[in-house]
């Protein structure tokens, strides 16, 4: 094998994770190969963070025409183009894709469009990539980085799979041919929930079933409900502890067997979009033959992304939850650096989760009832938007705060928001745990007034019965 | 007013101490950082430095006061502003911004900040504040780490930070809290000294006839280490003779070349560095022991055993997989120096994850040394001597050193020392590869 054809990292799958990671080996000075079988950027840059964050706007600004009166405006002739709102979206995402290339182009690694499969009997040394312009390719690695990601979960045997036409996975809902009139949303995780604020700002009926008996399952119990209630108070519809028995197509379009309280109940819609959850992408790379160990579906790793296969690594959603771009570009940045034996202390900061729907909700760290079982005293501050001067002004006043500090030590334990631009506030709680504040740095802090952010400082103040504005 | 200053804990371990010298008396002003005591702990002596400031009112332990339990009152301070810590601000500052900015306004001006402060009472020293060096400092460490420290009674100078640029955060807290390093309730009798009911005289020794040497804190630190090792770790030693012919014509010409005699490095040294070398190669063998999992170490962090006056001790060479010869050689002679003069900080005796002990200086062929828990392994490095040796059907003379490897078998199975053994032979006998 020549020079050119042997690597000291190898990575598969240029998603968040494995660009990132292609990018640090690139700076750490590691010779870098870099194999994907569709785009660069992966899920994240071409099928879901960024893509449906461009739909999400122009129904967000859409939906915002209907409130413009309360500020004294108005404006006629209101409609929208669906072909253009897609358009849109789909050059958002090229236009990532391709600042992917030129990142890569930047860092020296090299691009390998093809299915990279781990050639069996070589460790994780000779990696083989039928190519996507045709025949095969052989490389040589030192270490060979999973970052493969993961695609949505489907239940064929209960109707829960794509069609392609009316039952839609992530993919299909992000370039449809027209909105629906009328949507079922199956799974109320965060890309189930963005769907239907999406669709519903755009005008379509819409019901969220959810198996669980709360919605956003993930979230703290508070926010969840406040979410809902938020959420129907813009036309969406729930069905939770709600059981799909089966999903089928009708003549007008699809329909939902699900068991409520043990009560069946049929719901009709035009369209269907399954979201109940994802699967690791492990088939086609050879790992088997390797020995690999999985857990749960997804590649075991210890915490520097180690496989129980010397020089073998996996990062992001391929080696388990929770599956969100920013811990896999975390997890590939302490990887490579641990492979390159530069690796610092491991970072403890929590990674925290957001769902960009109207209102917005984002978390970081336990939830109130995880603290609790973890037997800790925990001291609970919340605090509304609606008595905050900014979201007063601003319009915004739905939403709250609720912070969870630990009793004994004043440790912030998480933290839990609702309301316009949670999503991009929540670092300030997340950078706090990273350090270690404890209450009284977090009071320390001075927050500029006026902005949504106060009701962070009031939340944590609450915790210790000391709001100023309440 | 007055400021009792307490007998600190100045490494996780430490319980008690002993008072060894005051460096102050009654009358004395006192300002913080001034160093008025020196404290004997199990492993060193210690300054102790001031916190707050004050004339010294009384000296409540007497000079050469033995087993001072930590947090006793040893001396008091009077008329001084006691410097609180940093975490008890908040009351006062969450006190003057509850009125609106708008009332402010409107009503008489408000009063100046100055005058906010001084007409504030002096906060009351804590109870619990510790005497030594002001942890607000140089001293990187996350204000959860502070806090949890100071209730535990832990001194953050004793520990190592295991965060960003070696910042202090919870985990180390935690994990001194978990080594006991934590105020004790009631301490322990140490396991070593619970297994000796029986008097000298119930076995035949008539009181008279022997002269008897009170425990310092190094010997009963000893004492207690290495009974609770060699009971508790199932150990097993591993042995090999060693050529080193290549070792000692190579250090004859790496001294031939030296800048000056300072630079010149010896046998040890090139042991440490071999040592180290095979752990990389061999890196299941440097590991530990815990409860929760075998902990394999990223570093080799060798301790050496250096012999003192009373006892011994053990300073480490931090990530000596990563020295070069002549900076082991150069903190080795260092570290040996301070450790003579009882001067190293803990931080420099505590956390190896190798040991190495040398006793071939005496002579000794071969012996197997007791596990430095919680290391995975220590190295028994006999006398380098003049051997015959069988080569082919012939009998040669040859240099040969005798080193038995005692392995902690939950960490260390018998293939993983012998592999390890024969990376470092192969190191000894090829020096050059040291150099790979």
């Amino acid at each position: 094998m020549s020079a050119a054809d042997s690597f000291d990292l190898v990575v598969i799958g240029a998603g968040p994770g494995g660009y990132v990671a292609a990018i640090r080996a690139g700076q750490l000075g590691l010779k870098t190969a870099i194999v994907e079988r569709e785009a660069l950027g992966g899920i994240c840059l071409n099928w879901g963070c960024i893509p449906t964050k461009a739909l999400l706007r122009s129904g967000e600004m859409f939906e915002a025409l209907d409130h413009l009166g309360a500020l004294g405006l108005s404006v006629e002739g209101r409609a929208y183009d669906f072909d253009s709102v897609i358009q849109r979206s789909r050059k958002v995402a090229q236009q990532l894709s391709a600042g992917v290339a030129f990142l890569m182009k930047k860092h020296k690694a090299t691009v390998i469009e093809g299915s990279a499969s781990l050639e069996p009997g070589s460790g994780a040394r000779g990696v083989k990539i039928a190519l996507k312009a045709g025949g095969e390719r052989r490389i040589a690695a030192q270490n060979v980085i999973l970052a493969t990601g993961a695609r949505a979960r489907e239940l064929p045997s209960i109707g829960l799979a794509g069609d392609g036409d009316r039952i839609w996975t992530y993919r299909d809902a992000m370039v449809p041919k027209a909105a629906p009139k009328s949507l079922l949303v199956i799974g109320s995780g965060a890309i189930g929930i963005e769907f239907a604020s999406f669709y519903r700002a755009l005008g379509a009926e819409v019901t969220v079933v959810e198996a669980l008996p709360r919605i956003l399952p993930q979230e703290d119990e508070e926010i969840s409900a406040a979410a809902q209630t938020a959420f129907e108070r813009r036309g969406l519809g729930f069905r939770v502890g709600a059981t799909v028995k089966s999903l089928t197509k009708s003549k007008a379009g699809v329909v939902a067997q699900v068991e409520v309280d043990g009560k069946p109940e049929s719901l009709e819609a035009e369209r269907a979009i399954v979201a109940v959850g994802i699967a690791a992408n492990i088939e086609g790379l050879g790992v088997e033959a390797l020995g690999l160990k999985l857990e749960r579906g997804h590649v075991a790793v210890d915490g520097h992304g180690g496989t129980n296969v010397p020089g073998l690594y996996a990062i992001g959603d391929v080696a388990g939850p929770p599956w969100l771009a920013h811990k896999a570009m975390h997890e590939a940045v302490h990887c490579v650096e641990h492979i390159a034996g530069v690796a610092g202390p491991r970072s403890l900061s929590p990674v925290p989760g957001c769902t960009y729907s109207t209102p917005q909700v984002a978390s970081v760290g336990l939830t109130e009832v995880q603290a609790k079982a973890q037997g800790r005293k925990v001291k609970v501050g919340r605090f509304p938007f609606r008595v905050n001067g900014k979201a007063i002004a601003a319009g915004e006043t739905t939403g709250l705060v609720k912070t969870l500090f630990d009793a004994e030590t004043g440790a912030l334990l998480g933290a839990h928001m609702l309301g316009a631009e949670v999503t991009e506030m929540i670092q300030g709680f997340a950078l706090a745990m990273t350090l270690e504040a404890t209450e009284a740095e977090i009071f320390a802090t001075i927050f500029p007034h006026p902005t949504l952010s106060e009701v962070m400082h009031e939340a944590a103040l609450a915790a210790y019965d000391r709001p100023l504005h309440i | 007013m007055t400021i009792d200053v307490l007998m600190p804990a100045l490494s996780p371990t430490m319980e008690e101490g002993t008072l060894a010298k005051w460096l102050v008396k009654v009358g004395d002003t006192v300002r913080s950082g001034d160093v008025i005591a020196e404290i004997e702990t199990d492993k060193a002596t210690m300054e102790l430095e001031a916190v707050d400031e004050g004339v010294v009112d009384s000296l409540l332990v007497p000079e050469g006061a033995e087993g001072v339990k930590i947090n006793t009152p040893i001396a008091r301070l009077a008329g001084g502003v006691a410097q609180t810590p940093s975490g008890a601000a908040s009351p006062a500052a969450g006190a003057s911004p509850a009125s609106a900015p708008i009332q402010m306004t409107a009503a008489a001006p408000p009063p100046a900040p100055i005058q906010m402060i001084a007409a504030a009472p002096p906060p009351a020293p804590t109870a619990g504040a510790m005497p030594g060096k002001p942890s607000g400092s140089r001293l990187a460490a996350s204000p959860l780490a502070r806090r949890v420290a100071s209730r535990a009674g832990i001194m953050l100078e004793t520990l190592t930070g295991s965060g960003p640029h070696g910042r202090i955060i919870l985990r180390d807290v935690e994990a001194a809290i978990a080594r006991g390093g934590g105020a004790p309730s009631a301490p322990a009798k140490p396991p070593g000294a619970t297994a000796r009911p029986i008097t000298l005289e119930q076995r035949g020794i008539a009181p008279g006839s022997y002269d008897l040497v009170p425990l310092d804190g190094m010997k009963k630190t000893i004492a207690r280490r290495m009974t609770e090792s060699f009971r508790d770790v199932p150990h097993f030693p591993l042995t090999v003779d060693i050529e080193i012919d290549a070792l000692l014509a190579a250090r004859a010409q790496i001294n031939a070349l030296a800048a000056s005699p300072d630079s010149k490095v010896s046998v040890n040294d090139l042991i440490i560095k071999a040592a180290a070398a095979a752990l990389v190669r061999e890196p299941d063998a440097n590991a530990s022991y815990t409860d929760e999992g075998i902990a394999r170490h990223h570093h080799a962090d060798i301790a050496v055993a250096v012999a003192i006056d009373g006892g011994l001790i053990t300073p480490i060479i931090r990530s000596a997989d990563l020295k070069s010869l002549s900076v082991i050689s150069t903190e080795m002679r260092d570290l040996a120096a301070r450790a003579r003069g009882r001067k190293l900080k803990p931080e420099e005796y505590q956390g190896g994850t190798f040991s190495i002990s040398n006793l071939g200086m005496f002579g000794i062929r071969s012996f197997a040394s007791i596990l430095n828990e919680p290391q995975g392994c220590i190295l028994s490095v006999g006398a380098g001597e003049k051997r015959p040796v069988v080569r082919g059907e012939d009998i040669v003379i040859a240099s040969l050193m005798t080193v038995t490897l005692t392995c902690d078998h939950r960490v260390v199975d018998g293939a993983i020392g012998a592999r390890w053994l024969v990376a470092f032979k192969n190191l000894i006998e090829h020096p050059v590869a040291m150099l790979a």
